[in-house]
């Protein structure tokens, strides 16, 4: 029954994906109206194949990539609503959505390649663990997503073609600040995430491999966030630096996630 | 409805032959009232500005001539202003009425300033009393048609003027222009302009740089501003948001490097360079910079060409809301329109009269001539005495608002919708 809503939920993506293209040719006027309705949607249904998934095992498992993609797609969702209301603006979509498409397209489509064996640790903090992470990760892709708005409002603006295909973005300082603040609001979630699956994981294996490939790509991730979130702090990088640094960030928390396939701690398959 | 419109634009006439018609705003209402003590004109108004004179008029029966009102008026020989006149009437006159003030007939189309003088020129029409009835009912209904043409299509939203522009691009870069700084640097006609239309959208502080600091100290107080020294500008600079530069330098003020500087202490937030001067003050090489945009005049004049290309399309779907709005006006007309209910109410209380003499006649026997003349005269007094106040209300009401109403009551008190429906399929037949 979950891989049912799921499939509905992706349905509804679907239209966001539409808009997505549409938004990159011409100003679809009846796309924008549909777009965020549509989302939202999908969102409950993606919602209710989470809950029920969980309910029906009797336990948190999350941490089967085939869910864990479905509650990044869900977060990222929620993150761009956000952003939507505070800012009235759905520009940011044009990235976020096909993303959000693609996460839940693996997740509805895929097989269930790991499963949750290690009866040791408590489930709830593995819970948090995951998605705390992965509130981060939605917060530093959102703020990726503003990063490449900007540079492409920037773009029109120094090519003196402020009102072409991208007329209706928002203001350049708006972008900016979406940015910012979506990278300010995933940074603490990030770090807790980490830690506490250091914890975990110290309380699982009694020792932490620091050389193990995905240890050492989150904290090489978690640095970049951070030297993210410091430059702009102090320096004010924004435009092209900030997209290339969200990029290599965004590029760690990829490889990252990828990762899972060649760590020895993080192999959910009992081998 | 006898509508006649005649006038001179800047499509038709030269600047010379417009000067010759225009009246100044305080002869407007004088002009007015002229217009109404000529032969033939019943409501009038005359909308002056620069780019038009135009002369609108509801006639008795159509019979005004608008022309000679001109030549007398102006004193000038009808062959100076013929060639470049034109003239409508009815449809026509109403169609182009709302073209006007929806803004479509206008230099710059969408330009917003037409409808302000359209609704003056009628202001000033009503004070003298010279538009009182149909011509109110055509004018406010035009005010209505320009809102809803600016409501539904987009022709008015585009920046015209190179300010505006420059206030627009200033929104695509800081969004809101709330607590931004703006830095004049060079005191000119129009870097003033686009630091007023600044700071009127929220602008929050104006500094002032020229070479000559009296004349700085001049222009920072007409905007509550401060006036900076000229060799201060770098220091200063890089405090704006904002900067307006149309000084007469021959070589560029800001280059490159301070440019660099600028963004260090600013910690790389976005400036804005608007560079009025000719030539440039601004060295395009600064443009090349992450956070720098700078627009030279003609960028910006390129964006108000860009809208007014805009604007022509949108201006077709205006034309098309205008044809409706031109029938529904007309429409709406025709039940305004009294002459034909008090027709229709005559001949069917004359139709009773008669019906009424030839049957009593029979039994009166025969009668004398003089009989026949009172009776006649009688009953042709009866039905006038009932019909006055009918009638009188009708012609009261054709000059107000509430026509339709009582138009509507008269017709159904006595059935006239029915009777004429009737007459009109008789005839058919």
């Amino acid at each position: 029954m979950p891989i049912l809503w799921l499939r509905v939920a992706l349905g509804f993506y679907a239209i966001g994906l539409l808009y997505a293209l549409v938004a990159l040719t011409r100003r679809g006027g009846l796309m924008n109206k549909l777009a965020v309705p549509a989302m939202g949607v999908g969102m409950i249904f993606q919602f209710v194949a989470l809950t029920e998934a969980i309910v029906s095992s009797g336990q948190l498992t999350l941490a089967s990539v085939h869910h864990s993609e479905s509650l990044l797609a869900l977060l990222i969702m929620a993150a761009f609503l956000i952003v939507y209301g505070v800012y009235g603006t759905t520009s940011p979509g044009i990235v976020v959505f096909p993303l959000v498409f693609l996460l839940t397209f693996v997740s509805a489509t895929g097989q269930q390649p790991f499963l949750l064996t290690s009866g040791v640790m408590s489930k709830r903090w593995l819970f948090a663990h995951i998605a705390m992470i992965f509130a981060g990760y939605a917060g530093l892709f959102l703020s990726f997503s503003a990063s490449l708005l900007y540079l492409i409002q920037e773009h029109n603006l120094k090519a003196k073609k402020p009102s072409g295909i991208f007329g209706r973005l928002p203001a350049l300082e708006v972008i900016d600040e979406i940015g910012f603040r979506s990278l300010l609001l995933g940074f603490p979630f990030m770090t807790l995430g980490l830690i506490l699956g250091t914890v975990v994981a110290q309380a699982t294996y009694h020792k932490i491999d620091v050389l193990d490939p995905k240890i050492l790509l989150s904290f090489l991730m978690w640095l970049v966030y951070l030297l993210l979130v410091y430059t702009r702090w102090s320096a004010g990088w924004r435009g092209r630096r900030a997209a290339y640094l969200a990029t290599g960030a965004f590029a760690a928390a990829v490889v990252a996630w990828a990762a899972n396939y060649f760590s020895a701690i993080h192999r959910f398959v009992q081998s | 409805m006898n509508l006649q419109l005649i006038g001179v634009n800047h499509k038709t006439a030269p600047v010379e032959v417009r000067e010759r018609l225009a009246i100044p705003e305080s002869r407007l209402a004088e002009a007015m009232k002229q217009l109404m003590q000529h032969p033939g004109v019943d409501e009038g108004m005359i909308l002056c500005t620069c780019n038009r004179v135009e002369i609108l008029a509801q006639t008795k029966n159509g019979s005004g001539d608008l022309h000679a009102f001109l030549e007398k008026y102006f004193h000038i020989e009808p062959s100076q202003f013929e060639p470049h006149l034109y003239e409508y009437r009815e449809r026509e006159a109403i169609q182009h009425l709302f073209r006007v003030a929806a803004s479509l007939d206008s230099m710059v189309v969408g330009e917003p300033q037409i409808l302000g003088q359209v609704k003056e020129a009628y202001a000033t029409a009503r004070a003298v009393g010279a538009v009182y009835s149909q011509l109110d009912l055509l004018l406010t209904r035009s005010f209505a048609v320009a809102k809803r043409v600016r409501t539904e299509t987009s022709v008015g939203s585009s920046a015209v003027s190179v300010a505006s522009v420059a206030v627009e691009l200033a929104k695509k870069i800081f969004g809101s222009l709330k607590g931004k700084h703006v830095c004049l640097v060079g005191a000119g006609k129009m870097s003033e302009l686009a630091a007023r239309h600044l700071q009127a959208h929220g602008a929050a502080s104006i500094f002032v740089a020229n070479r000559t600091y009296e004349r700085a100290v001049q222009l920072a107080a007409k905007f509550n501003g401060q006036a900076i020294r000229f060799s201060d500008i770098y220091d200063s600079c890089d405090r704006a948001d904002i900067v307006i530069s149309s000084t007469g330098a021959p070589v560029a003020i800001f280059r490159r490097e301070h440019g660099e500087r600028f963004l260090a202490r600013r910690k790389n937030r976005p400036m804005f360079f608007i560079d009025i001067a000719v030539p440039r003050d601004v060295d395009p090489e600064m443009n090349k910079l992450d956070g720098i945009f700078v627009y030279d005049i003609d960028d910006l004049q390129q964006a108000v060409a860009s809208h007014v290309a805009d604007r022509q399309k949108e201006a077709e779907r205006a034309e098309a809301i205008i044809e409706g709005e031109v029938d529904r006006f007309l429409a709406r007309l025709q039940t305004l329109d009294v002459v034909p209910t008090i027709v229709s109410l005559q001949d069917h209380l004359e139709t009773i009269r008669q019906a009424e003499i030839d049957r009593v006649r029979g039994r009166l026997g025969p009668l004398t001539p003089e009989q026949e003349m009172a009776i006649e005269a009688l009953t042709r007094g009866i039905v006038n005495k009932i019909m006055h106040t009918p009638i009188s209300t009708l012609k009261t009401a054709a000059k107000e608002s509430e026509a339709t109403t009582v138009v509507d009551v008269v017709r159904r008190l006595f059935n006239l919708q029915d009777r004429e429906k009737a007459a009109k399929s008789g005839d058919g037949n």
